[in-house]
This record gives structure tokens, sequence and C-alpha cells, in this order.
């Protein structure tokens, strides 16, 4: 017996819980907290806000933050409080069309990589790692320069660019399904490749669809707004946290609290969904428990 | 429980004392959280001797070894007393400063999976040379290269010169566990610790890296604790053995004495399963029945009892430890009295004495 | 060795062919006509039907194709359909001020993210090892723009100390091109360093782990001693890919913080061309940065050959 023995003999000799330490627990805990507010934040909007998020007030320029103006006004008497519940939808919205871009693509080309022939699987990472060479901005920028910028060219853009991280991971995820004695059983008893794709790969690779659509998500928030801050992402008026931010930077000498709320709104955002990707994932696989 | 810790194993008078001991472990208990995987671990070892370790997976044998080393994993503490000779501090709980003075010095360790216990990135050569210069045994680099060519020679790698020039993914299993002996034996220690250095290694393999460990501590009168699971090994390399089980010794003397006539019964089942020649009345191989339980969940008194067929009331209570000899004895209420070779049949139904997969029996 | 090298440099070269065939086809076959594009809906199609063949235009594409290529592997990519004038010369000037800022900020994130990895690796149990962990998490989360705003606003607007922006070569004036440098160079480089660092963390963490590193305690290594002769370079193997990976997303980040700051850089020069709508301009900057990051990746497997003697063996 030596150190693989040894650390067998220490985790059985361990009480279950014991080992697992706490700020992982709480990674999913407080990572699930600033989703569902931000959520949260994104259903209120429908329903209420303190003032028009769009509507210009001359009168109300700058506004410092009041009982009446929660984070105070722009340099156009918008409400900040307001714009910042209407651009959390913005947000959410470019993250779920981007990650559902990325895990459509990504996960059918991860699992049909990880299946194939080895030669066909390696042909195909190759020309996923190629995509690596643009990275979201850059595909955004592109895309922007031809069809003109929108928010639906900015979810696209993203989602392209997130493709080839799903892909590896899910093609990682199958390489070590189809090593299992059930996958091999079903290929024994004649089943084909389709159905043990679906069966019993996808079923098996789903943790980590879900711990990379989270990641993924904290991506495209980030990517979101340095695309609206460039100008490529959603076009006024719509309210987004990235122009928000452009917006304030001439005026960073005289209120500097308007780049101060979105861009607390945008890193705590994008800690949320980092934190409950971290978390998830060691919920899937509490031997990954001392990583990241 | 009257006598509390275990007399030592070999001769309970002036163990510690005595000029000729190179290792003294007393009372070595480890724990983690609350739990003892180790449990009142006493013996000695004299210069020169070479002392088996054997027991299951999970009976503690690694983690004794490891303690000596001061190596043990992260979140397991050691307690009780590890003496070296020529060493004036405890081993147990001493500092990162003095122990690394100790490896690779006093004490060297071949572990059990060479093919993992070797720098990658680092040339063979240099590697052996390192524990020679951290121990300033050798003057200079050029020098400390030198004494590496030659361990590798002795070692028996042909063309040793090329050997420490390579990496060690250019090596067989067997070629890096010989690195690693080499490694181990470069400051002549005045232990080695084995812990299953043939183990992961072919079975053609295996005979010639024992031999090759045997000759290097014989050579250099090293002591050797040789830890491993399989009996022939100890036989063949072992003057001297201890048996474990559950985190304690339950059984200690010379080999021959205690393979051919054990008094433990875990011992005993422990003979019948390792012997390939004997089968039960179905035709099948001997085994203990049951399994090793978790660490740390072994049942209290005597740790073997809820495998054992002989088990009565009284191994609710702890076993003393009774000496046969200056070097032997075992802790068991039960004690085997006749030779293993004959059937033990006491209680007739079970028949031979002996156990099956499916039947929970004595050995 | 050398097996491996020409395979690796065969791989680039694939890489490079299919990227510029990627781009081109972007560029030149889904969006109709760039000489329309690039005067506007209102010019006169004589105007458009000049410059298309003047540019080439109406030749076949593949033809367009191989001129384009040749004008880049000859450092000669023609002029811009705009301004009329020569990109290369552009590019050349404009990529120069960015590799100032990209590989300072990633010598910033590095100097910042190996130290600090290591000792969140080390002290992973005690309460330091997570306070920095946690501090780290936060890191990732601020995109480098608001970084770069939030120092602009601490170092430039409030404490007066460094200029908020601009950009001044360092033959003209050494002393400014530093200040104007420090505050670009840091958000770049401080954001890219919490994401290291947690890399630089979890590859030591496996180290850590390894067998050989309990070899090197049992020959009497103390366990700093041990880690860094016979972990550090164990570990570097992930951290260089992870590097290689993110010097594209720092050559993207440049683009937005040469925006935030006024930097005459290639970030600039894509985003005014996009404006622009010159198309040539904006295929040649992206193929550029396409380029850039092939280049880092293929050099990333050739520091791996030199880091890890195991991949050196011709075999797979």
């Amino acid at each position: 017996m030596s150190a693989l023995d040894t650390e067998a003999a220490v985790a059985s000799a361990v009480p279950d819980g014991r080992r697992r330490r706490r700020p992982m627990a709480g990674s999913l805990l407080v990572g699930g907290l600033i989703v569902s507010v931000v959520l949260g934040m994104a259903l209120l909007s429908f329903v209420w806000t303190p003032h028009d998020p769009t509507l210009v007030n001359p009168s109300a320029r700058l506004e410092k933050p009041s009982l009446e103006y929660w984070f105070g006004t722009d340099k156009f008497g918008r409400d900040v409080f307001s714009q910042l519940l209407m651009g959390s939808r913005t947000t959410l919205f470019v993250g779920f069309v981007a990650v559902g871009v990325a895990a459509l693509v990504g996960v059918p080309l991860g699992i049909v990589a990880g299946m194939a022939p080895r030669w066909f699987g390696e042909l195909l990472m190759r020309g996923n790692d190629l995509l690596l060479a643009f990275p979201a901005l850059l595909l955004a920028i592109m895309f922007a320069a031809v069809y003109g910028a929108g928010t639906l060219v900015a979810m696209v853009a993203i989602g392209i660019a997130s493709i080839p991280n799903f892909a590896r991971l899910i093609r990682g995820g199958t390489l070590q399904v189809m090593k299992t004695e059930y996958v091999i059983a079903a290929r024994a008893a004649g089943r084909g490749p389709f159905a043990i794709g679906l069966r019993h790969v996808l079923p098996n690779v789903s943790s980590l669809v879900i711990v990379q659509a989270s990641v993924g998500f904290a991506i495209a928030v980030l990517a979101e707004a340095a695309l609206s801050f460039l100008g490529f992402g959603t076009p006024p008026p719509t309210p987004s946290w990235g122009r928000m931010l452009q917006e304030s930077q001439e005026m960073l000498s005289s209120a500097p609290r308007l780049a101060v709320f979105p861009g607390i709104a945008i890193a705590v955002a994008v800690l949320g969904f980092n934190l409950l990707g971290d978390g998830l994932r060691d919920r899937f696989d509490p031997k990954l428990e001392d990583r990241r | 429980m009257t006598a509390a810790p275990d007399t030592a194993p070999d001769s309970g008078a002036g163990s510690s004392g005595s000029p000729d001991d190179v290792l003294a472990v007393r009372n070595l208990d480890v724990a983690v959280g609350g739990r003892k995987l180790v449990e009142d671990v006493d013996f000695t070892i004299r210069a020169g001797e070479r002392v088996g370790l054997i027991g299951e997976s999970g009976s503690g044998k690694s983690l004794t070894a490891l303690s000596v080393m001061g190596l043990l994993p992260e979140g397991l503490r050691a307690t009780g007393s590890v003496r070296l000779a020529g060493v004036d501090h405890d081993l147990v709980g001493a500092d990162e400063a003095r122990m690394s003075r100790v490896r690779g010095k006093e004490i060297a360790m071949v572990f059990q999976e060479p093919m993992t216990a070797l720098n990658p990135t680092m040339r063979v050569g240099r590697q052996i040379a390192e524990v020679l210069l951290v121990h300033r045994t050798r003057p200079d680099r050029a020098s400390a290269r030198a004494a590496a060519v030659e361990l590798l020679a002795q070692v028996g790698l042909p063309d040793p010169a090329a050997a420490a020039h390579a990496y060690p993914h250019q090596f067989s299993g067997g070629q890096r566990q010989r690195v690693v002996l080499a490694i181990a034996l470069a400051n002549d220690p005045a232990l080695l610790v084995c812990d299953e250095p043939t183990t992961a290694l072919d079975v053609t393999v295996q005979a010639r890296v024992l031999d090759l460990i045997v000759r290097g501590v014989q050579d250099r009168r090293s002591a050797m604790l040789f830890i491993t699971h399989d009996l022939a090994v100890v036989a063949t390399a072992c003057e001297r053995v201890m048996v474990m089980y559950g985190g304690r010794v339950v059984e200690s003397g010379p080999v021959r004495e205690v393979f051919t006539r054990p008094r433990h019964r875990y011992t005993q089942g422990l003979i019948g399963a390792s012997d390939l020649t004997v089968v039960d009345e179905r035709g099948r191989l001997v085994t203990i029945g049951g399994s090793v339980p978790p660490a740390g969940q072994f049942p209290a008194g005597c740790v073997f009892r809820n495998r054992c067929a002989s088990a009565t009331e009284v191994c609710a209570t702890r076993p003393e430890w009774v000496p046969t000899g200056p070097d032997s004895g075992y802790a068991c209420f039960h004690p085997v009295s006749e030779p293993v070779s004959e059937p033990v049949s006491e209680s007739g139904a079970r028949g031979t004495g002996m156990t099956t997969n499916k039947e929970a029996g004595r050995g | 060795m050398i097996v491996r090298l020409v395979q690796r440099i065969a791989i680039l070269l694939a890489s490079l062919v299919v990227s510029s065939v990627i781009v081109f086809a972007f560029m030149a076959v889904l969006p109709g006509d760039p000489a329309r594009v690039a005067l506007g809906v209102s010019a006169s199609d004589t105007a458009v039907a000049q410059l298309r063949e003047q540019f080439g235009l109406d030749r076949p594409l593949v033809v367009q194709y191989l001129n384009w290529v040749q004008g880049l592997v000859t450092f000669d990519p023609g002029n811009s359909y705009i301004s009329q004038t020569p990109i290369g010369p552009q590019i050349a000037d404009r990529l120069q001020v960015t590799l100032w800022l990209v590989v300072t900020g990633m010598v910033l994130a590095c100097i910042l993210a190996i130290p600090m990895g290591t000792l969140m690796a080390v002290r992973h149990r005690r309460p330091s090892g997570l306070i920095l962990s946690a501090l780290s998490q936060v890191g990732v989360a601020v995109p480098a723009f608001l970084a770069g705003i939030l120092l602009i606003t601490v170092f430039a607007v409030g404490l007066g100390w460094l200029p908020a922006n601009g950009w001044t070569p360092p033959a003209q004036d050494p002393v400014l091109f530093l200040k104007q440098l420090v505050l670009p160079a840091l958000s770049l480089g401080m954001v890219q360093a919490a994401m290291l660092t947690r890399y630089v963390r979890s590859a030591v963490l496996d180290v850590l782990r390894e067998d050989y590193l309990r070899t090197a305690r049992a020959k009497g290594l103390r366990p700093t001693q041990a880690l860094l002769r016979h972990g550090l370079r164990n570990a570097a193997v992930p951290v260089v890919t992870v590097l290689g990976l993110h010097l594209a997303t720092l050559l993207v980040g440049a683009v937005v913080i040469e925006r935030v700051f006024v930097i005459p850089g290639l970030g600039s020069l894509l985003l005014d061309s996009v404006s622009n709508r010159d198309l040539i301009m904006v295929q040649d900057v992206v193929m550029i940065i396409a380029m850039a990051v092939l280049l880092v990746n293929f050099l990333v497997d050739v520091i791996y050959l030199v880091i890890d003697p195991r991949l050196r063996v011709g075999a797979s």
C-alpha cells in the first residue's frame, strides 16, 4: 500500500462532510444567491421600475442618490437604478442565448469527437482549437463590421466563441464515459452509436454541461459588457451595464458613482456565475475539491 | 485493561537503551481527527537487521513507515516516540529542518510506485546526485555526478554513464525502481524503509529487484524495514516479521517461526490464504472470511474478532501481548496451538477449519 | 525532438491557412460588396465599379484570396479602400503600441500571479490561502476596462499621479511613455493576474500531491526546497498552456483598454476601421490578431518540448 491506499484510508476514516471544505460549499450558496438576485432584478424590471429607465429628464441631470433617485441620475437625467434593473435583462438575455448557441453546437461536437475514431476526433479538436484564435470580442467586431452592431450579433458572436470550451470539456468527459463498462457492454450488445450517445454519454456528461454553462454565462456577461462599452453591443436606448459604464467615462471627475454602480453590477454578476460554476463542479465531482 | 500498552514485541527488557538498536518505536499512534489508524505500535530494529511488516491494505503498515520517515499525509498526526540511533531527538514531532537532515541520510525510503516516484523533468543522474549534495556527503557537483554513476552501476543498470544522462520515462518500471533504490542507498543509511517496493513490478523483475535491495542493505550493514503483503517476499528478504492488522501489531517473531507456527488467528488466516496449494473441500482457494473494515472502524477489543471464527466474548476486551521469546509474541486470547499444516477442528462443524469466500470462518 | 518540431510547424501552417480562409470568406463572401459598403449606399454605380476594379474585387474569389495572402506574406497588403493609404506601415505602427501594452501586462501578471498562486497552493488549508483565493475570485470578475476606469478615477482623477490617457512613443519621451504605460498595463495585468493565480494554484496543488515530491522530501529536501527544485518546472506545463491561451484574451482585452486610455494601438485601428467601414483594413487587422494567437500557441507547444522531456519522444 502506498500513497493511494493511504489516501483511501484517510478518506474512509473521516466522516462524510468533514473533508469537504467549507468555502467550497459556500461558493455554491453565495453563487446561487447572487445569480438569484440578478434573476430577480430582471424579473422585477418587467413589472416595476422606480422610473422609466429610458426617460430623458433635463431638469434632473446628474442628481445625487436620494429617496427619489436611489442611485442618482446620469447626464441625461435618467434614473440609474432603473437602468440597472433593465440592464440585468439585457445581461441575462445575452448570456442565455450565447450559452445556448455554444452548448447546442459544442456539446454534440464534443460527444461526436469523443465517440468517433481517434483520428477524426483529433481532427475535430484541431478545428475546434482554431476557433480559439477568434476570441468573442474579435468575432463580435468582425460581425459588427459586416452586419452592423446589435444585440443579436453580440450574442451569436459570443456564443460561437464559446463553442471550443464546451466541445473540449465534453469530449474529455465522453472519452471517459466510453471507457466505462456499461458502455462497452452496450456496444457489445449491438447498440448503435446514436443510442449510446443519447442514452449513456449525454446523461453522464450533463453535469459537465451545467458547470460549463454557468462559467460560460460569466464569460458572456463580461463579453457583453465589453462589447456594449465599445458600442458594439446593445444599441441605445435599451439600457445595458456595459454602455452605462462607457457613458460614465467622460464624467469620471465629476460623478464617479456613475461608473461605480454598473461596474459593481457587472463584477458581482460575473462573480456569482463563477462561484455557482465552481460550487456545482465540487458538488458533482468531490474528488476535485481542492482545485480552483 | 490492566497492562495498558502492549509490551514490546521484541524483548521487553532494556530494548530502548541497547546500543545495538537502530530504530526504537514506542507507543506509536497515528490519528486523523479523533480516529486512530495506528495504535500502540511498539518495535525495535537492531543494526543490520531485516524486518518485514506484513498485513492487508488498511492495516496501517504504510502509515507506520511514513511516521518513521515523518512523511505522513497532511491531516494525519503521529504521537508516541520514534528514536533513531545517532539522532539526538525524537522523530515524532520533530520540525522539518531537523527531519530533513535525517531523511535521505540516516533513514531512506523506497516507495511502491516507481513510475511516479521520480521527477519526470530531471535527469536521473542529477536526481541521485542531489541526495548527495543536499547532505554534503560529496563536496561538489562533479564528484556527486561521478558517485551517481557509480551507484547506478551498483544497482545493475547497464551503461550507467548513459543512464545518468537519461530521463525517467526512458526506463522501465524495474529500472526506475533501481534508480529509486540508488537514491535511497546513496548515503549508506542506517535504516532503509521499503514500502512494497516490488508490488508494482512485473513478476519476472520482482525477484531481481528484491535481491538488489537485500544485497544493498547487506553491503552497507544497514537495517531494513520492509513493508509488503506478500509473504513469500518477506520469507526471502527478512529475518524477522511483524504482522499488522487494524492498526496494531498482532504477532511478531522470526520469519521461520511465524510462518510455520503462527499463533495469532489472523496470521494463520493470512498464511492459509497465501498458500495456493491448499484448497477447501469444495476445491476453492482458502481466504479469510469477510473483509478489512474501513480504517478506524475496527471492533473494540481484539480488532480481528469480527472476522475470527474462534472469537468469544472475552475478545471484546483487548488481548494482551504474550511474549514467546526475546523477539516474538502475539496478542490473542485463542492462539493456535498446532502447526497450520494440520487442520484445526475443535469446532468440528466447519470441517477443515479454513474458510471460503462464502463462509465467515476462522483462520 | 526534430520530428515533433516539424509536426508542430506543419500544424501552425495548416492553422494559418485555414484561419486565413475563414477570415477571407467571412469578409468577402458573406457581406455582399465591400466597395459598396466602403462608398456607402449613395455612391454612384460607376464609382463603385471603379473601386471594384482598382482593388481587384471583380476578379474571381480565388484570385482575390491569393492576392490577399500574397500581400500578407510579403508584408505589403496594399492600400485601404477608404483612405487609399498603404495598410502595412499603419498596422506595423499600431502593432508596436499594442505589443508594449500586452507584453507589459503579461509580465506584470506573471510577476503577481506565480508567487501568489504558489503561496495559495501551499497554504490552501490556512486562512491566508483562502483569503487570497477569494480575492482572486473577485479579481476574475472585474473586466479589464472596469479596472482601467477605476484606476483612472483613483490615480489620475483623484490623486493626479499619472496621466489619465494618451500615448507617447518611448523614443520620443521615455519618462512620459512609462507614465502613460503604467495604468493601462496595470489594468490588463491585474485582471490577468487574478485569472492566472487560480491556474498556478491548481497546478501547484496537483504537483504537491505527486509522488516525486515525496521522494524529494525523503531525500532530505525541505518542503519549500522540494517544491522549488522539483515542483515548479512540472507545474509550469499547465500554466504555460494557460498563458498561451490568455495571450489571446490579452490581445483582445487591449482593444478595449486602448479605447479606455485613448491609445493608438491595433485595437483603435480595428475599431476605427469598423466605423469607417474599411473592410480590407478590418480583414487585415483581424488576421494579424488571429496570426498572433496561432503563433503564440505554436510557441507554447515548443516550450512544452523544452520543459517536459517526455514529449520529445517521436512516437505518440
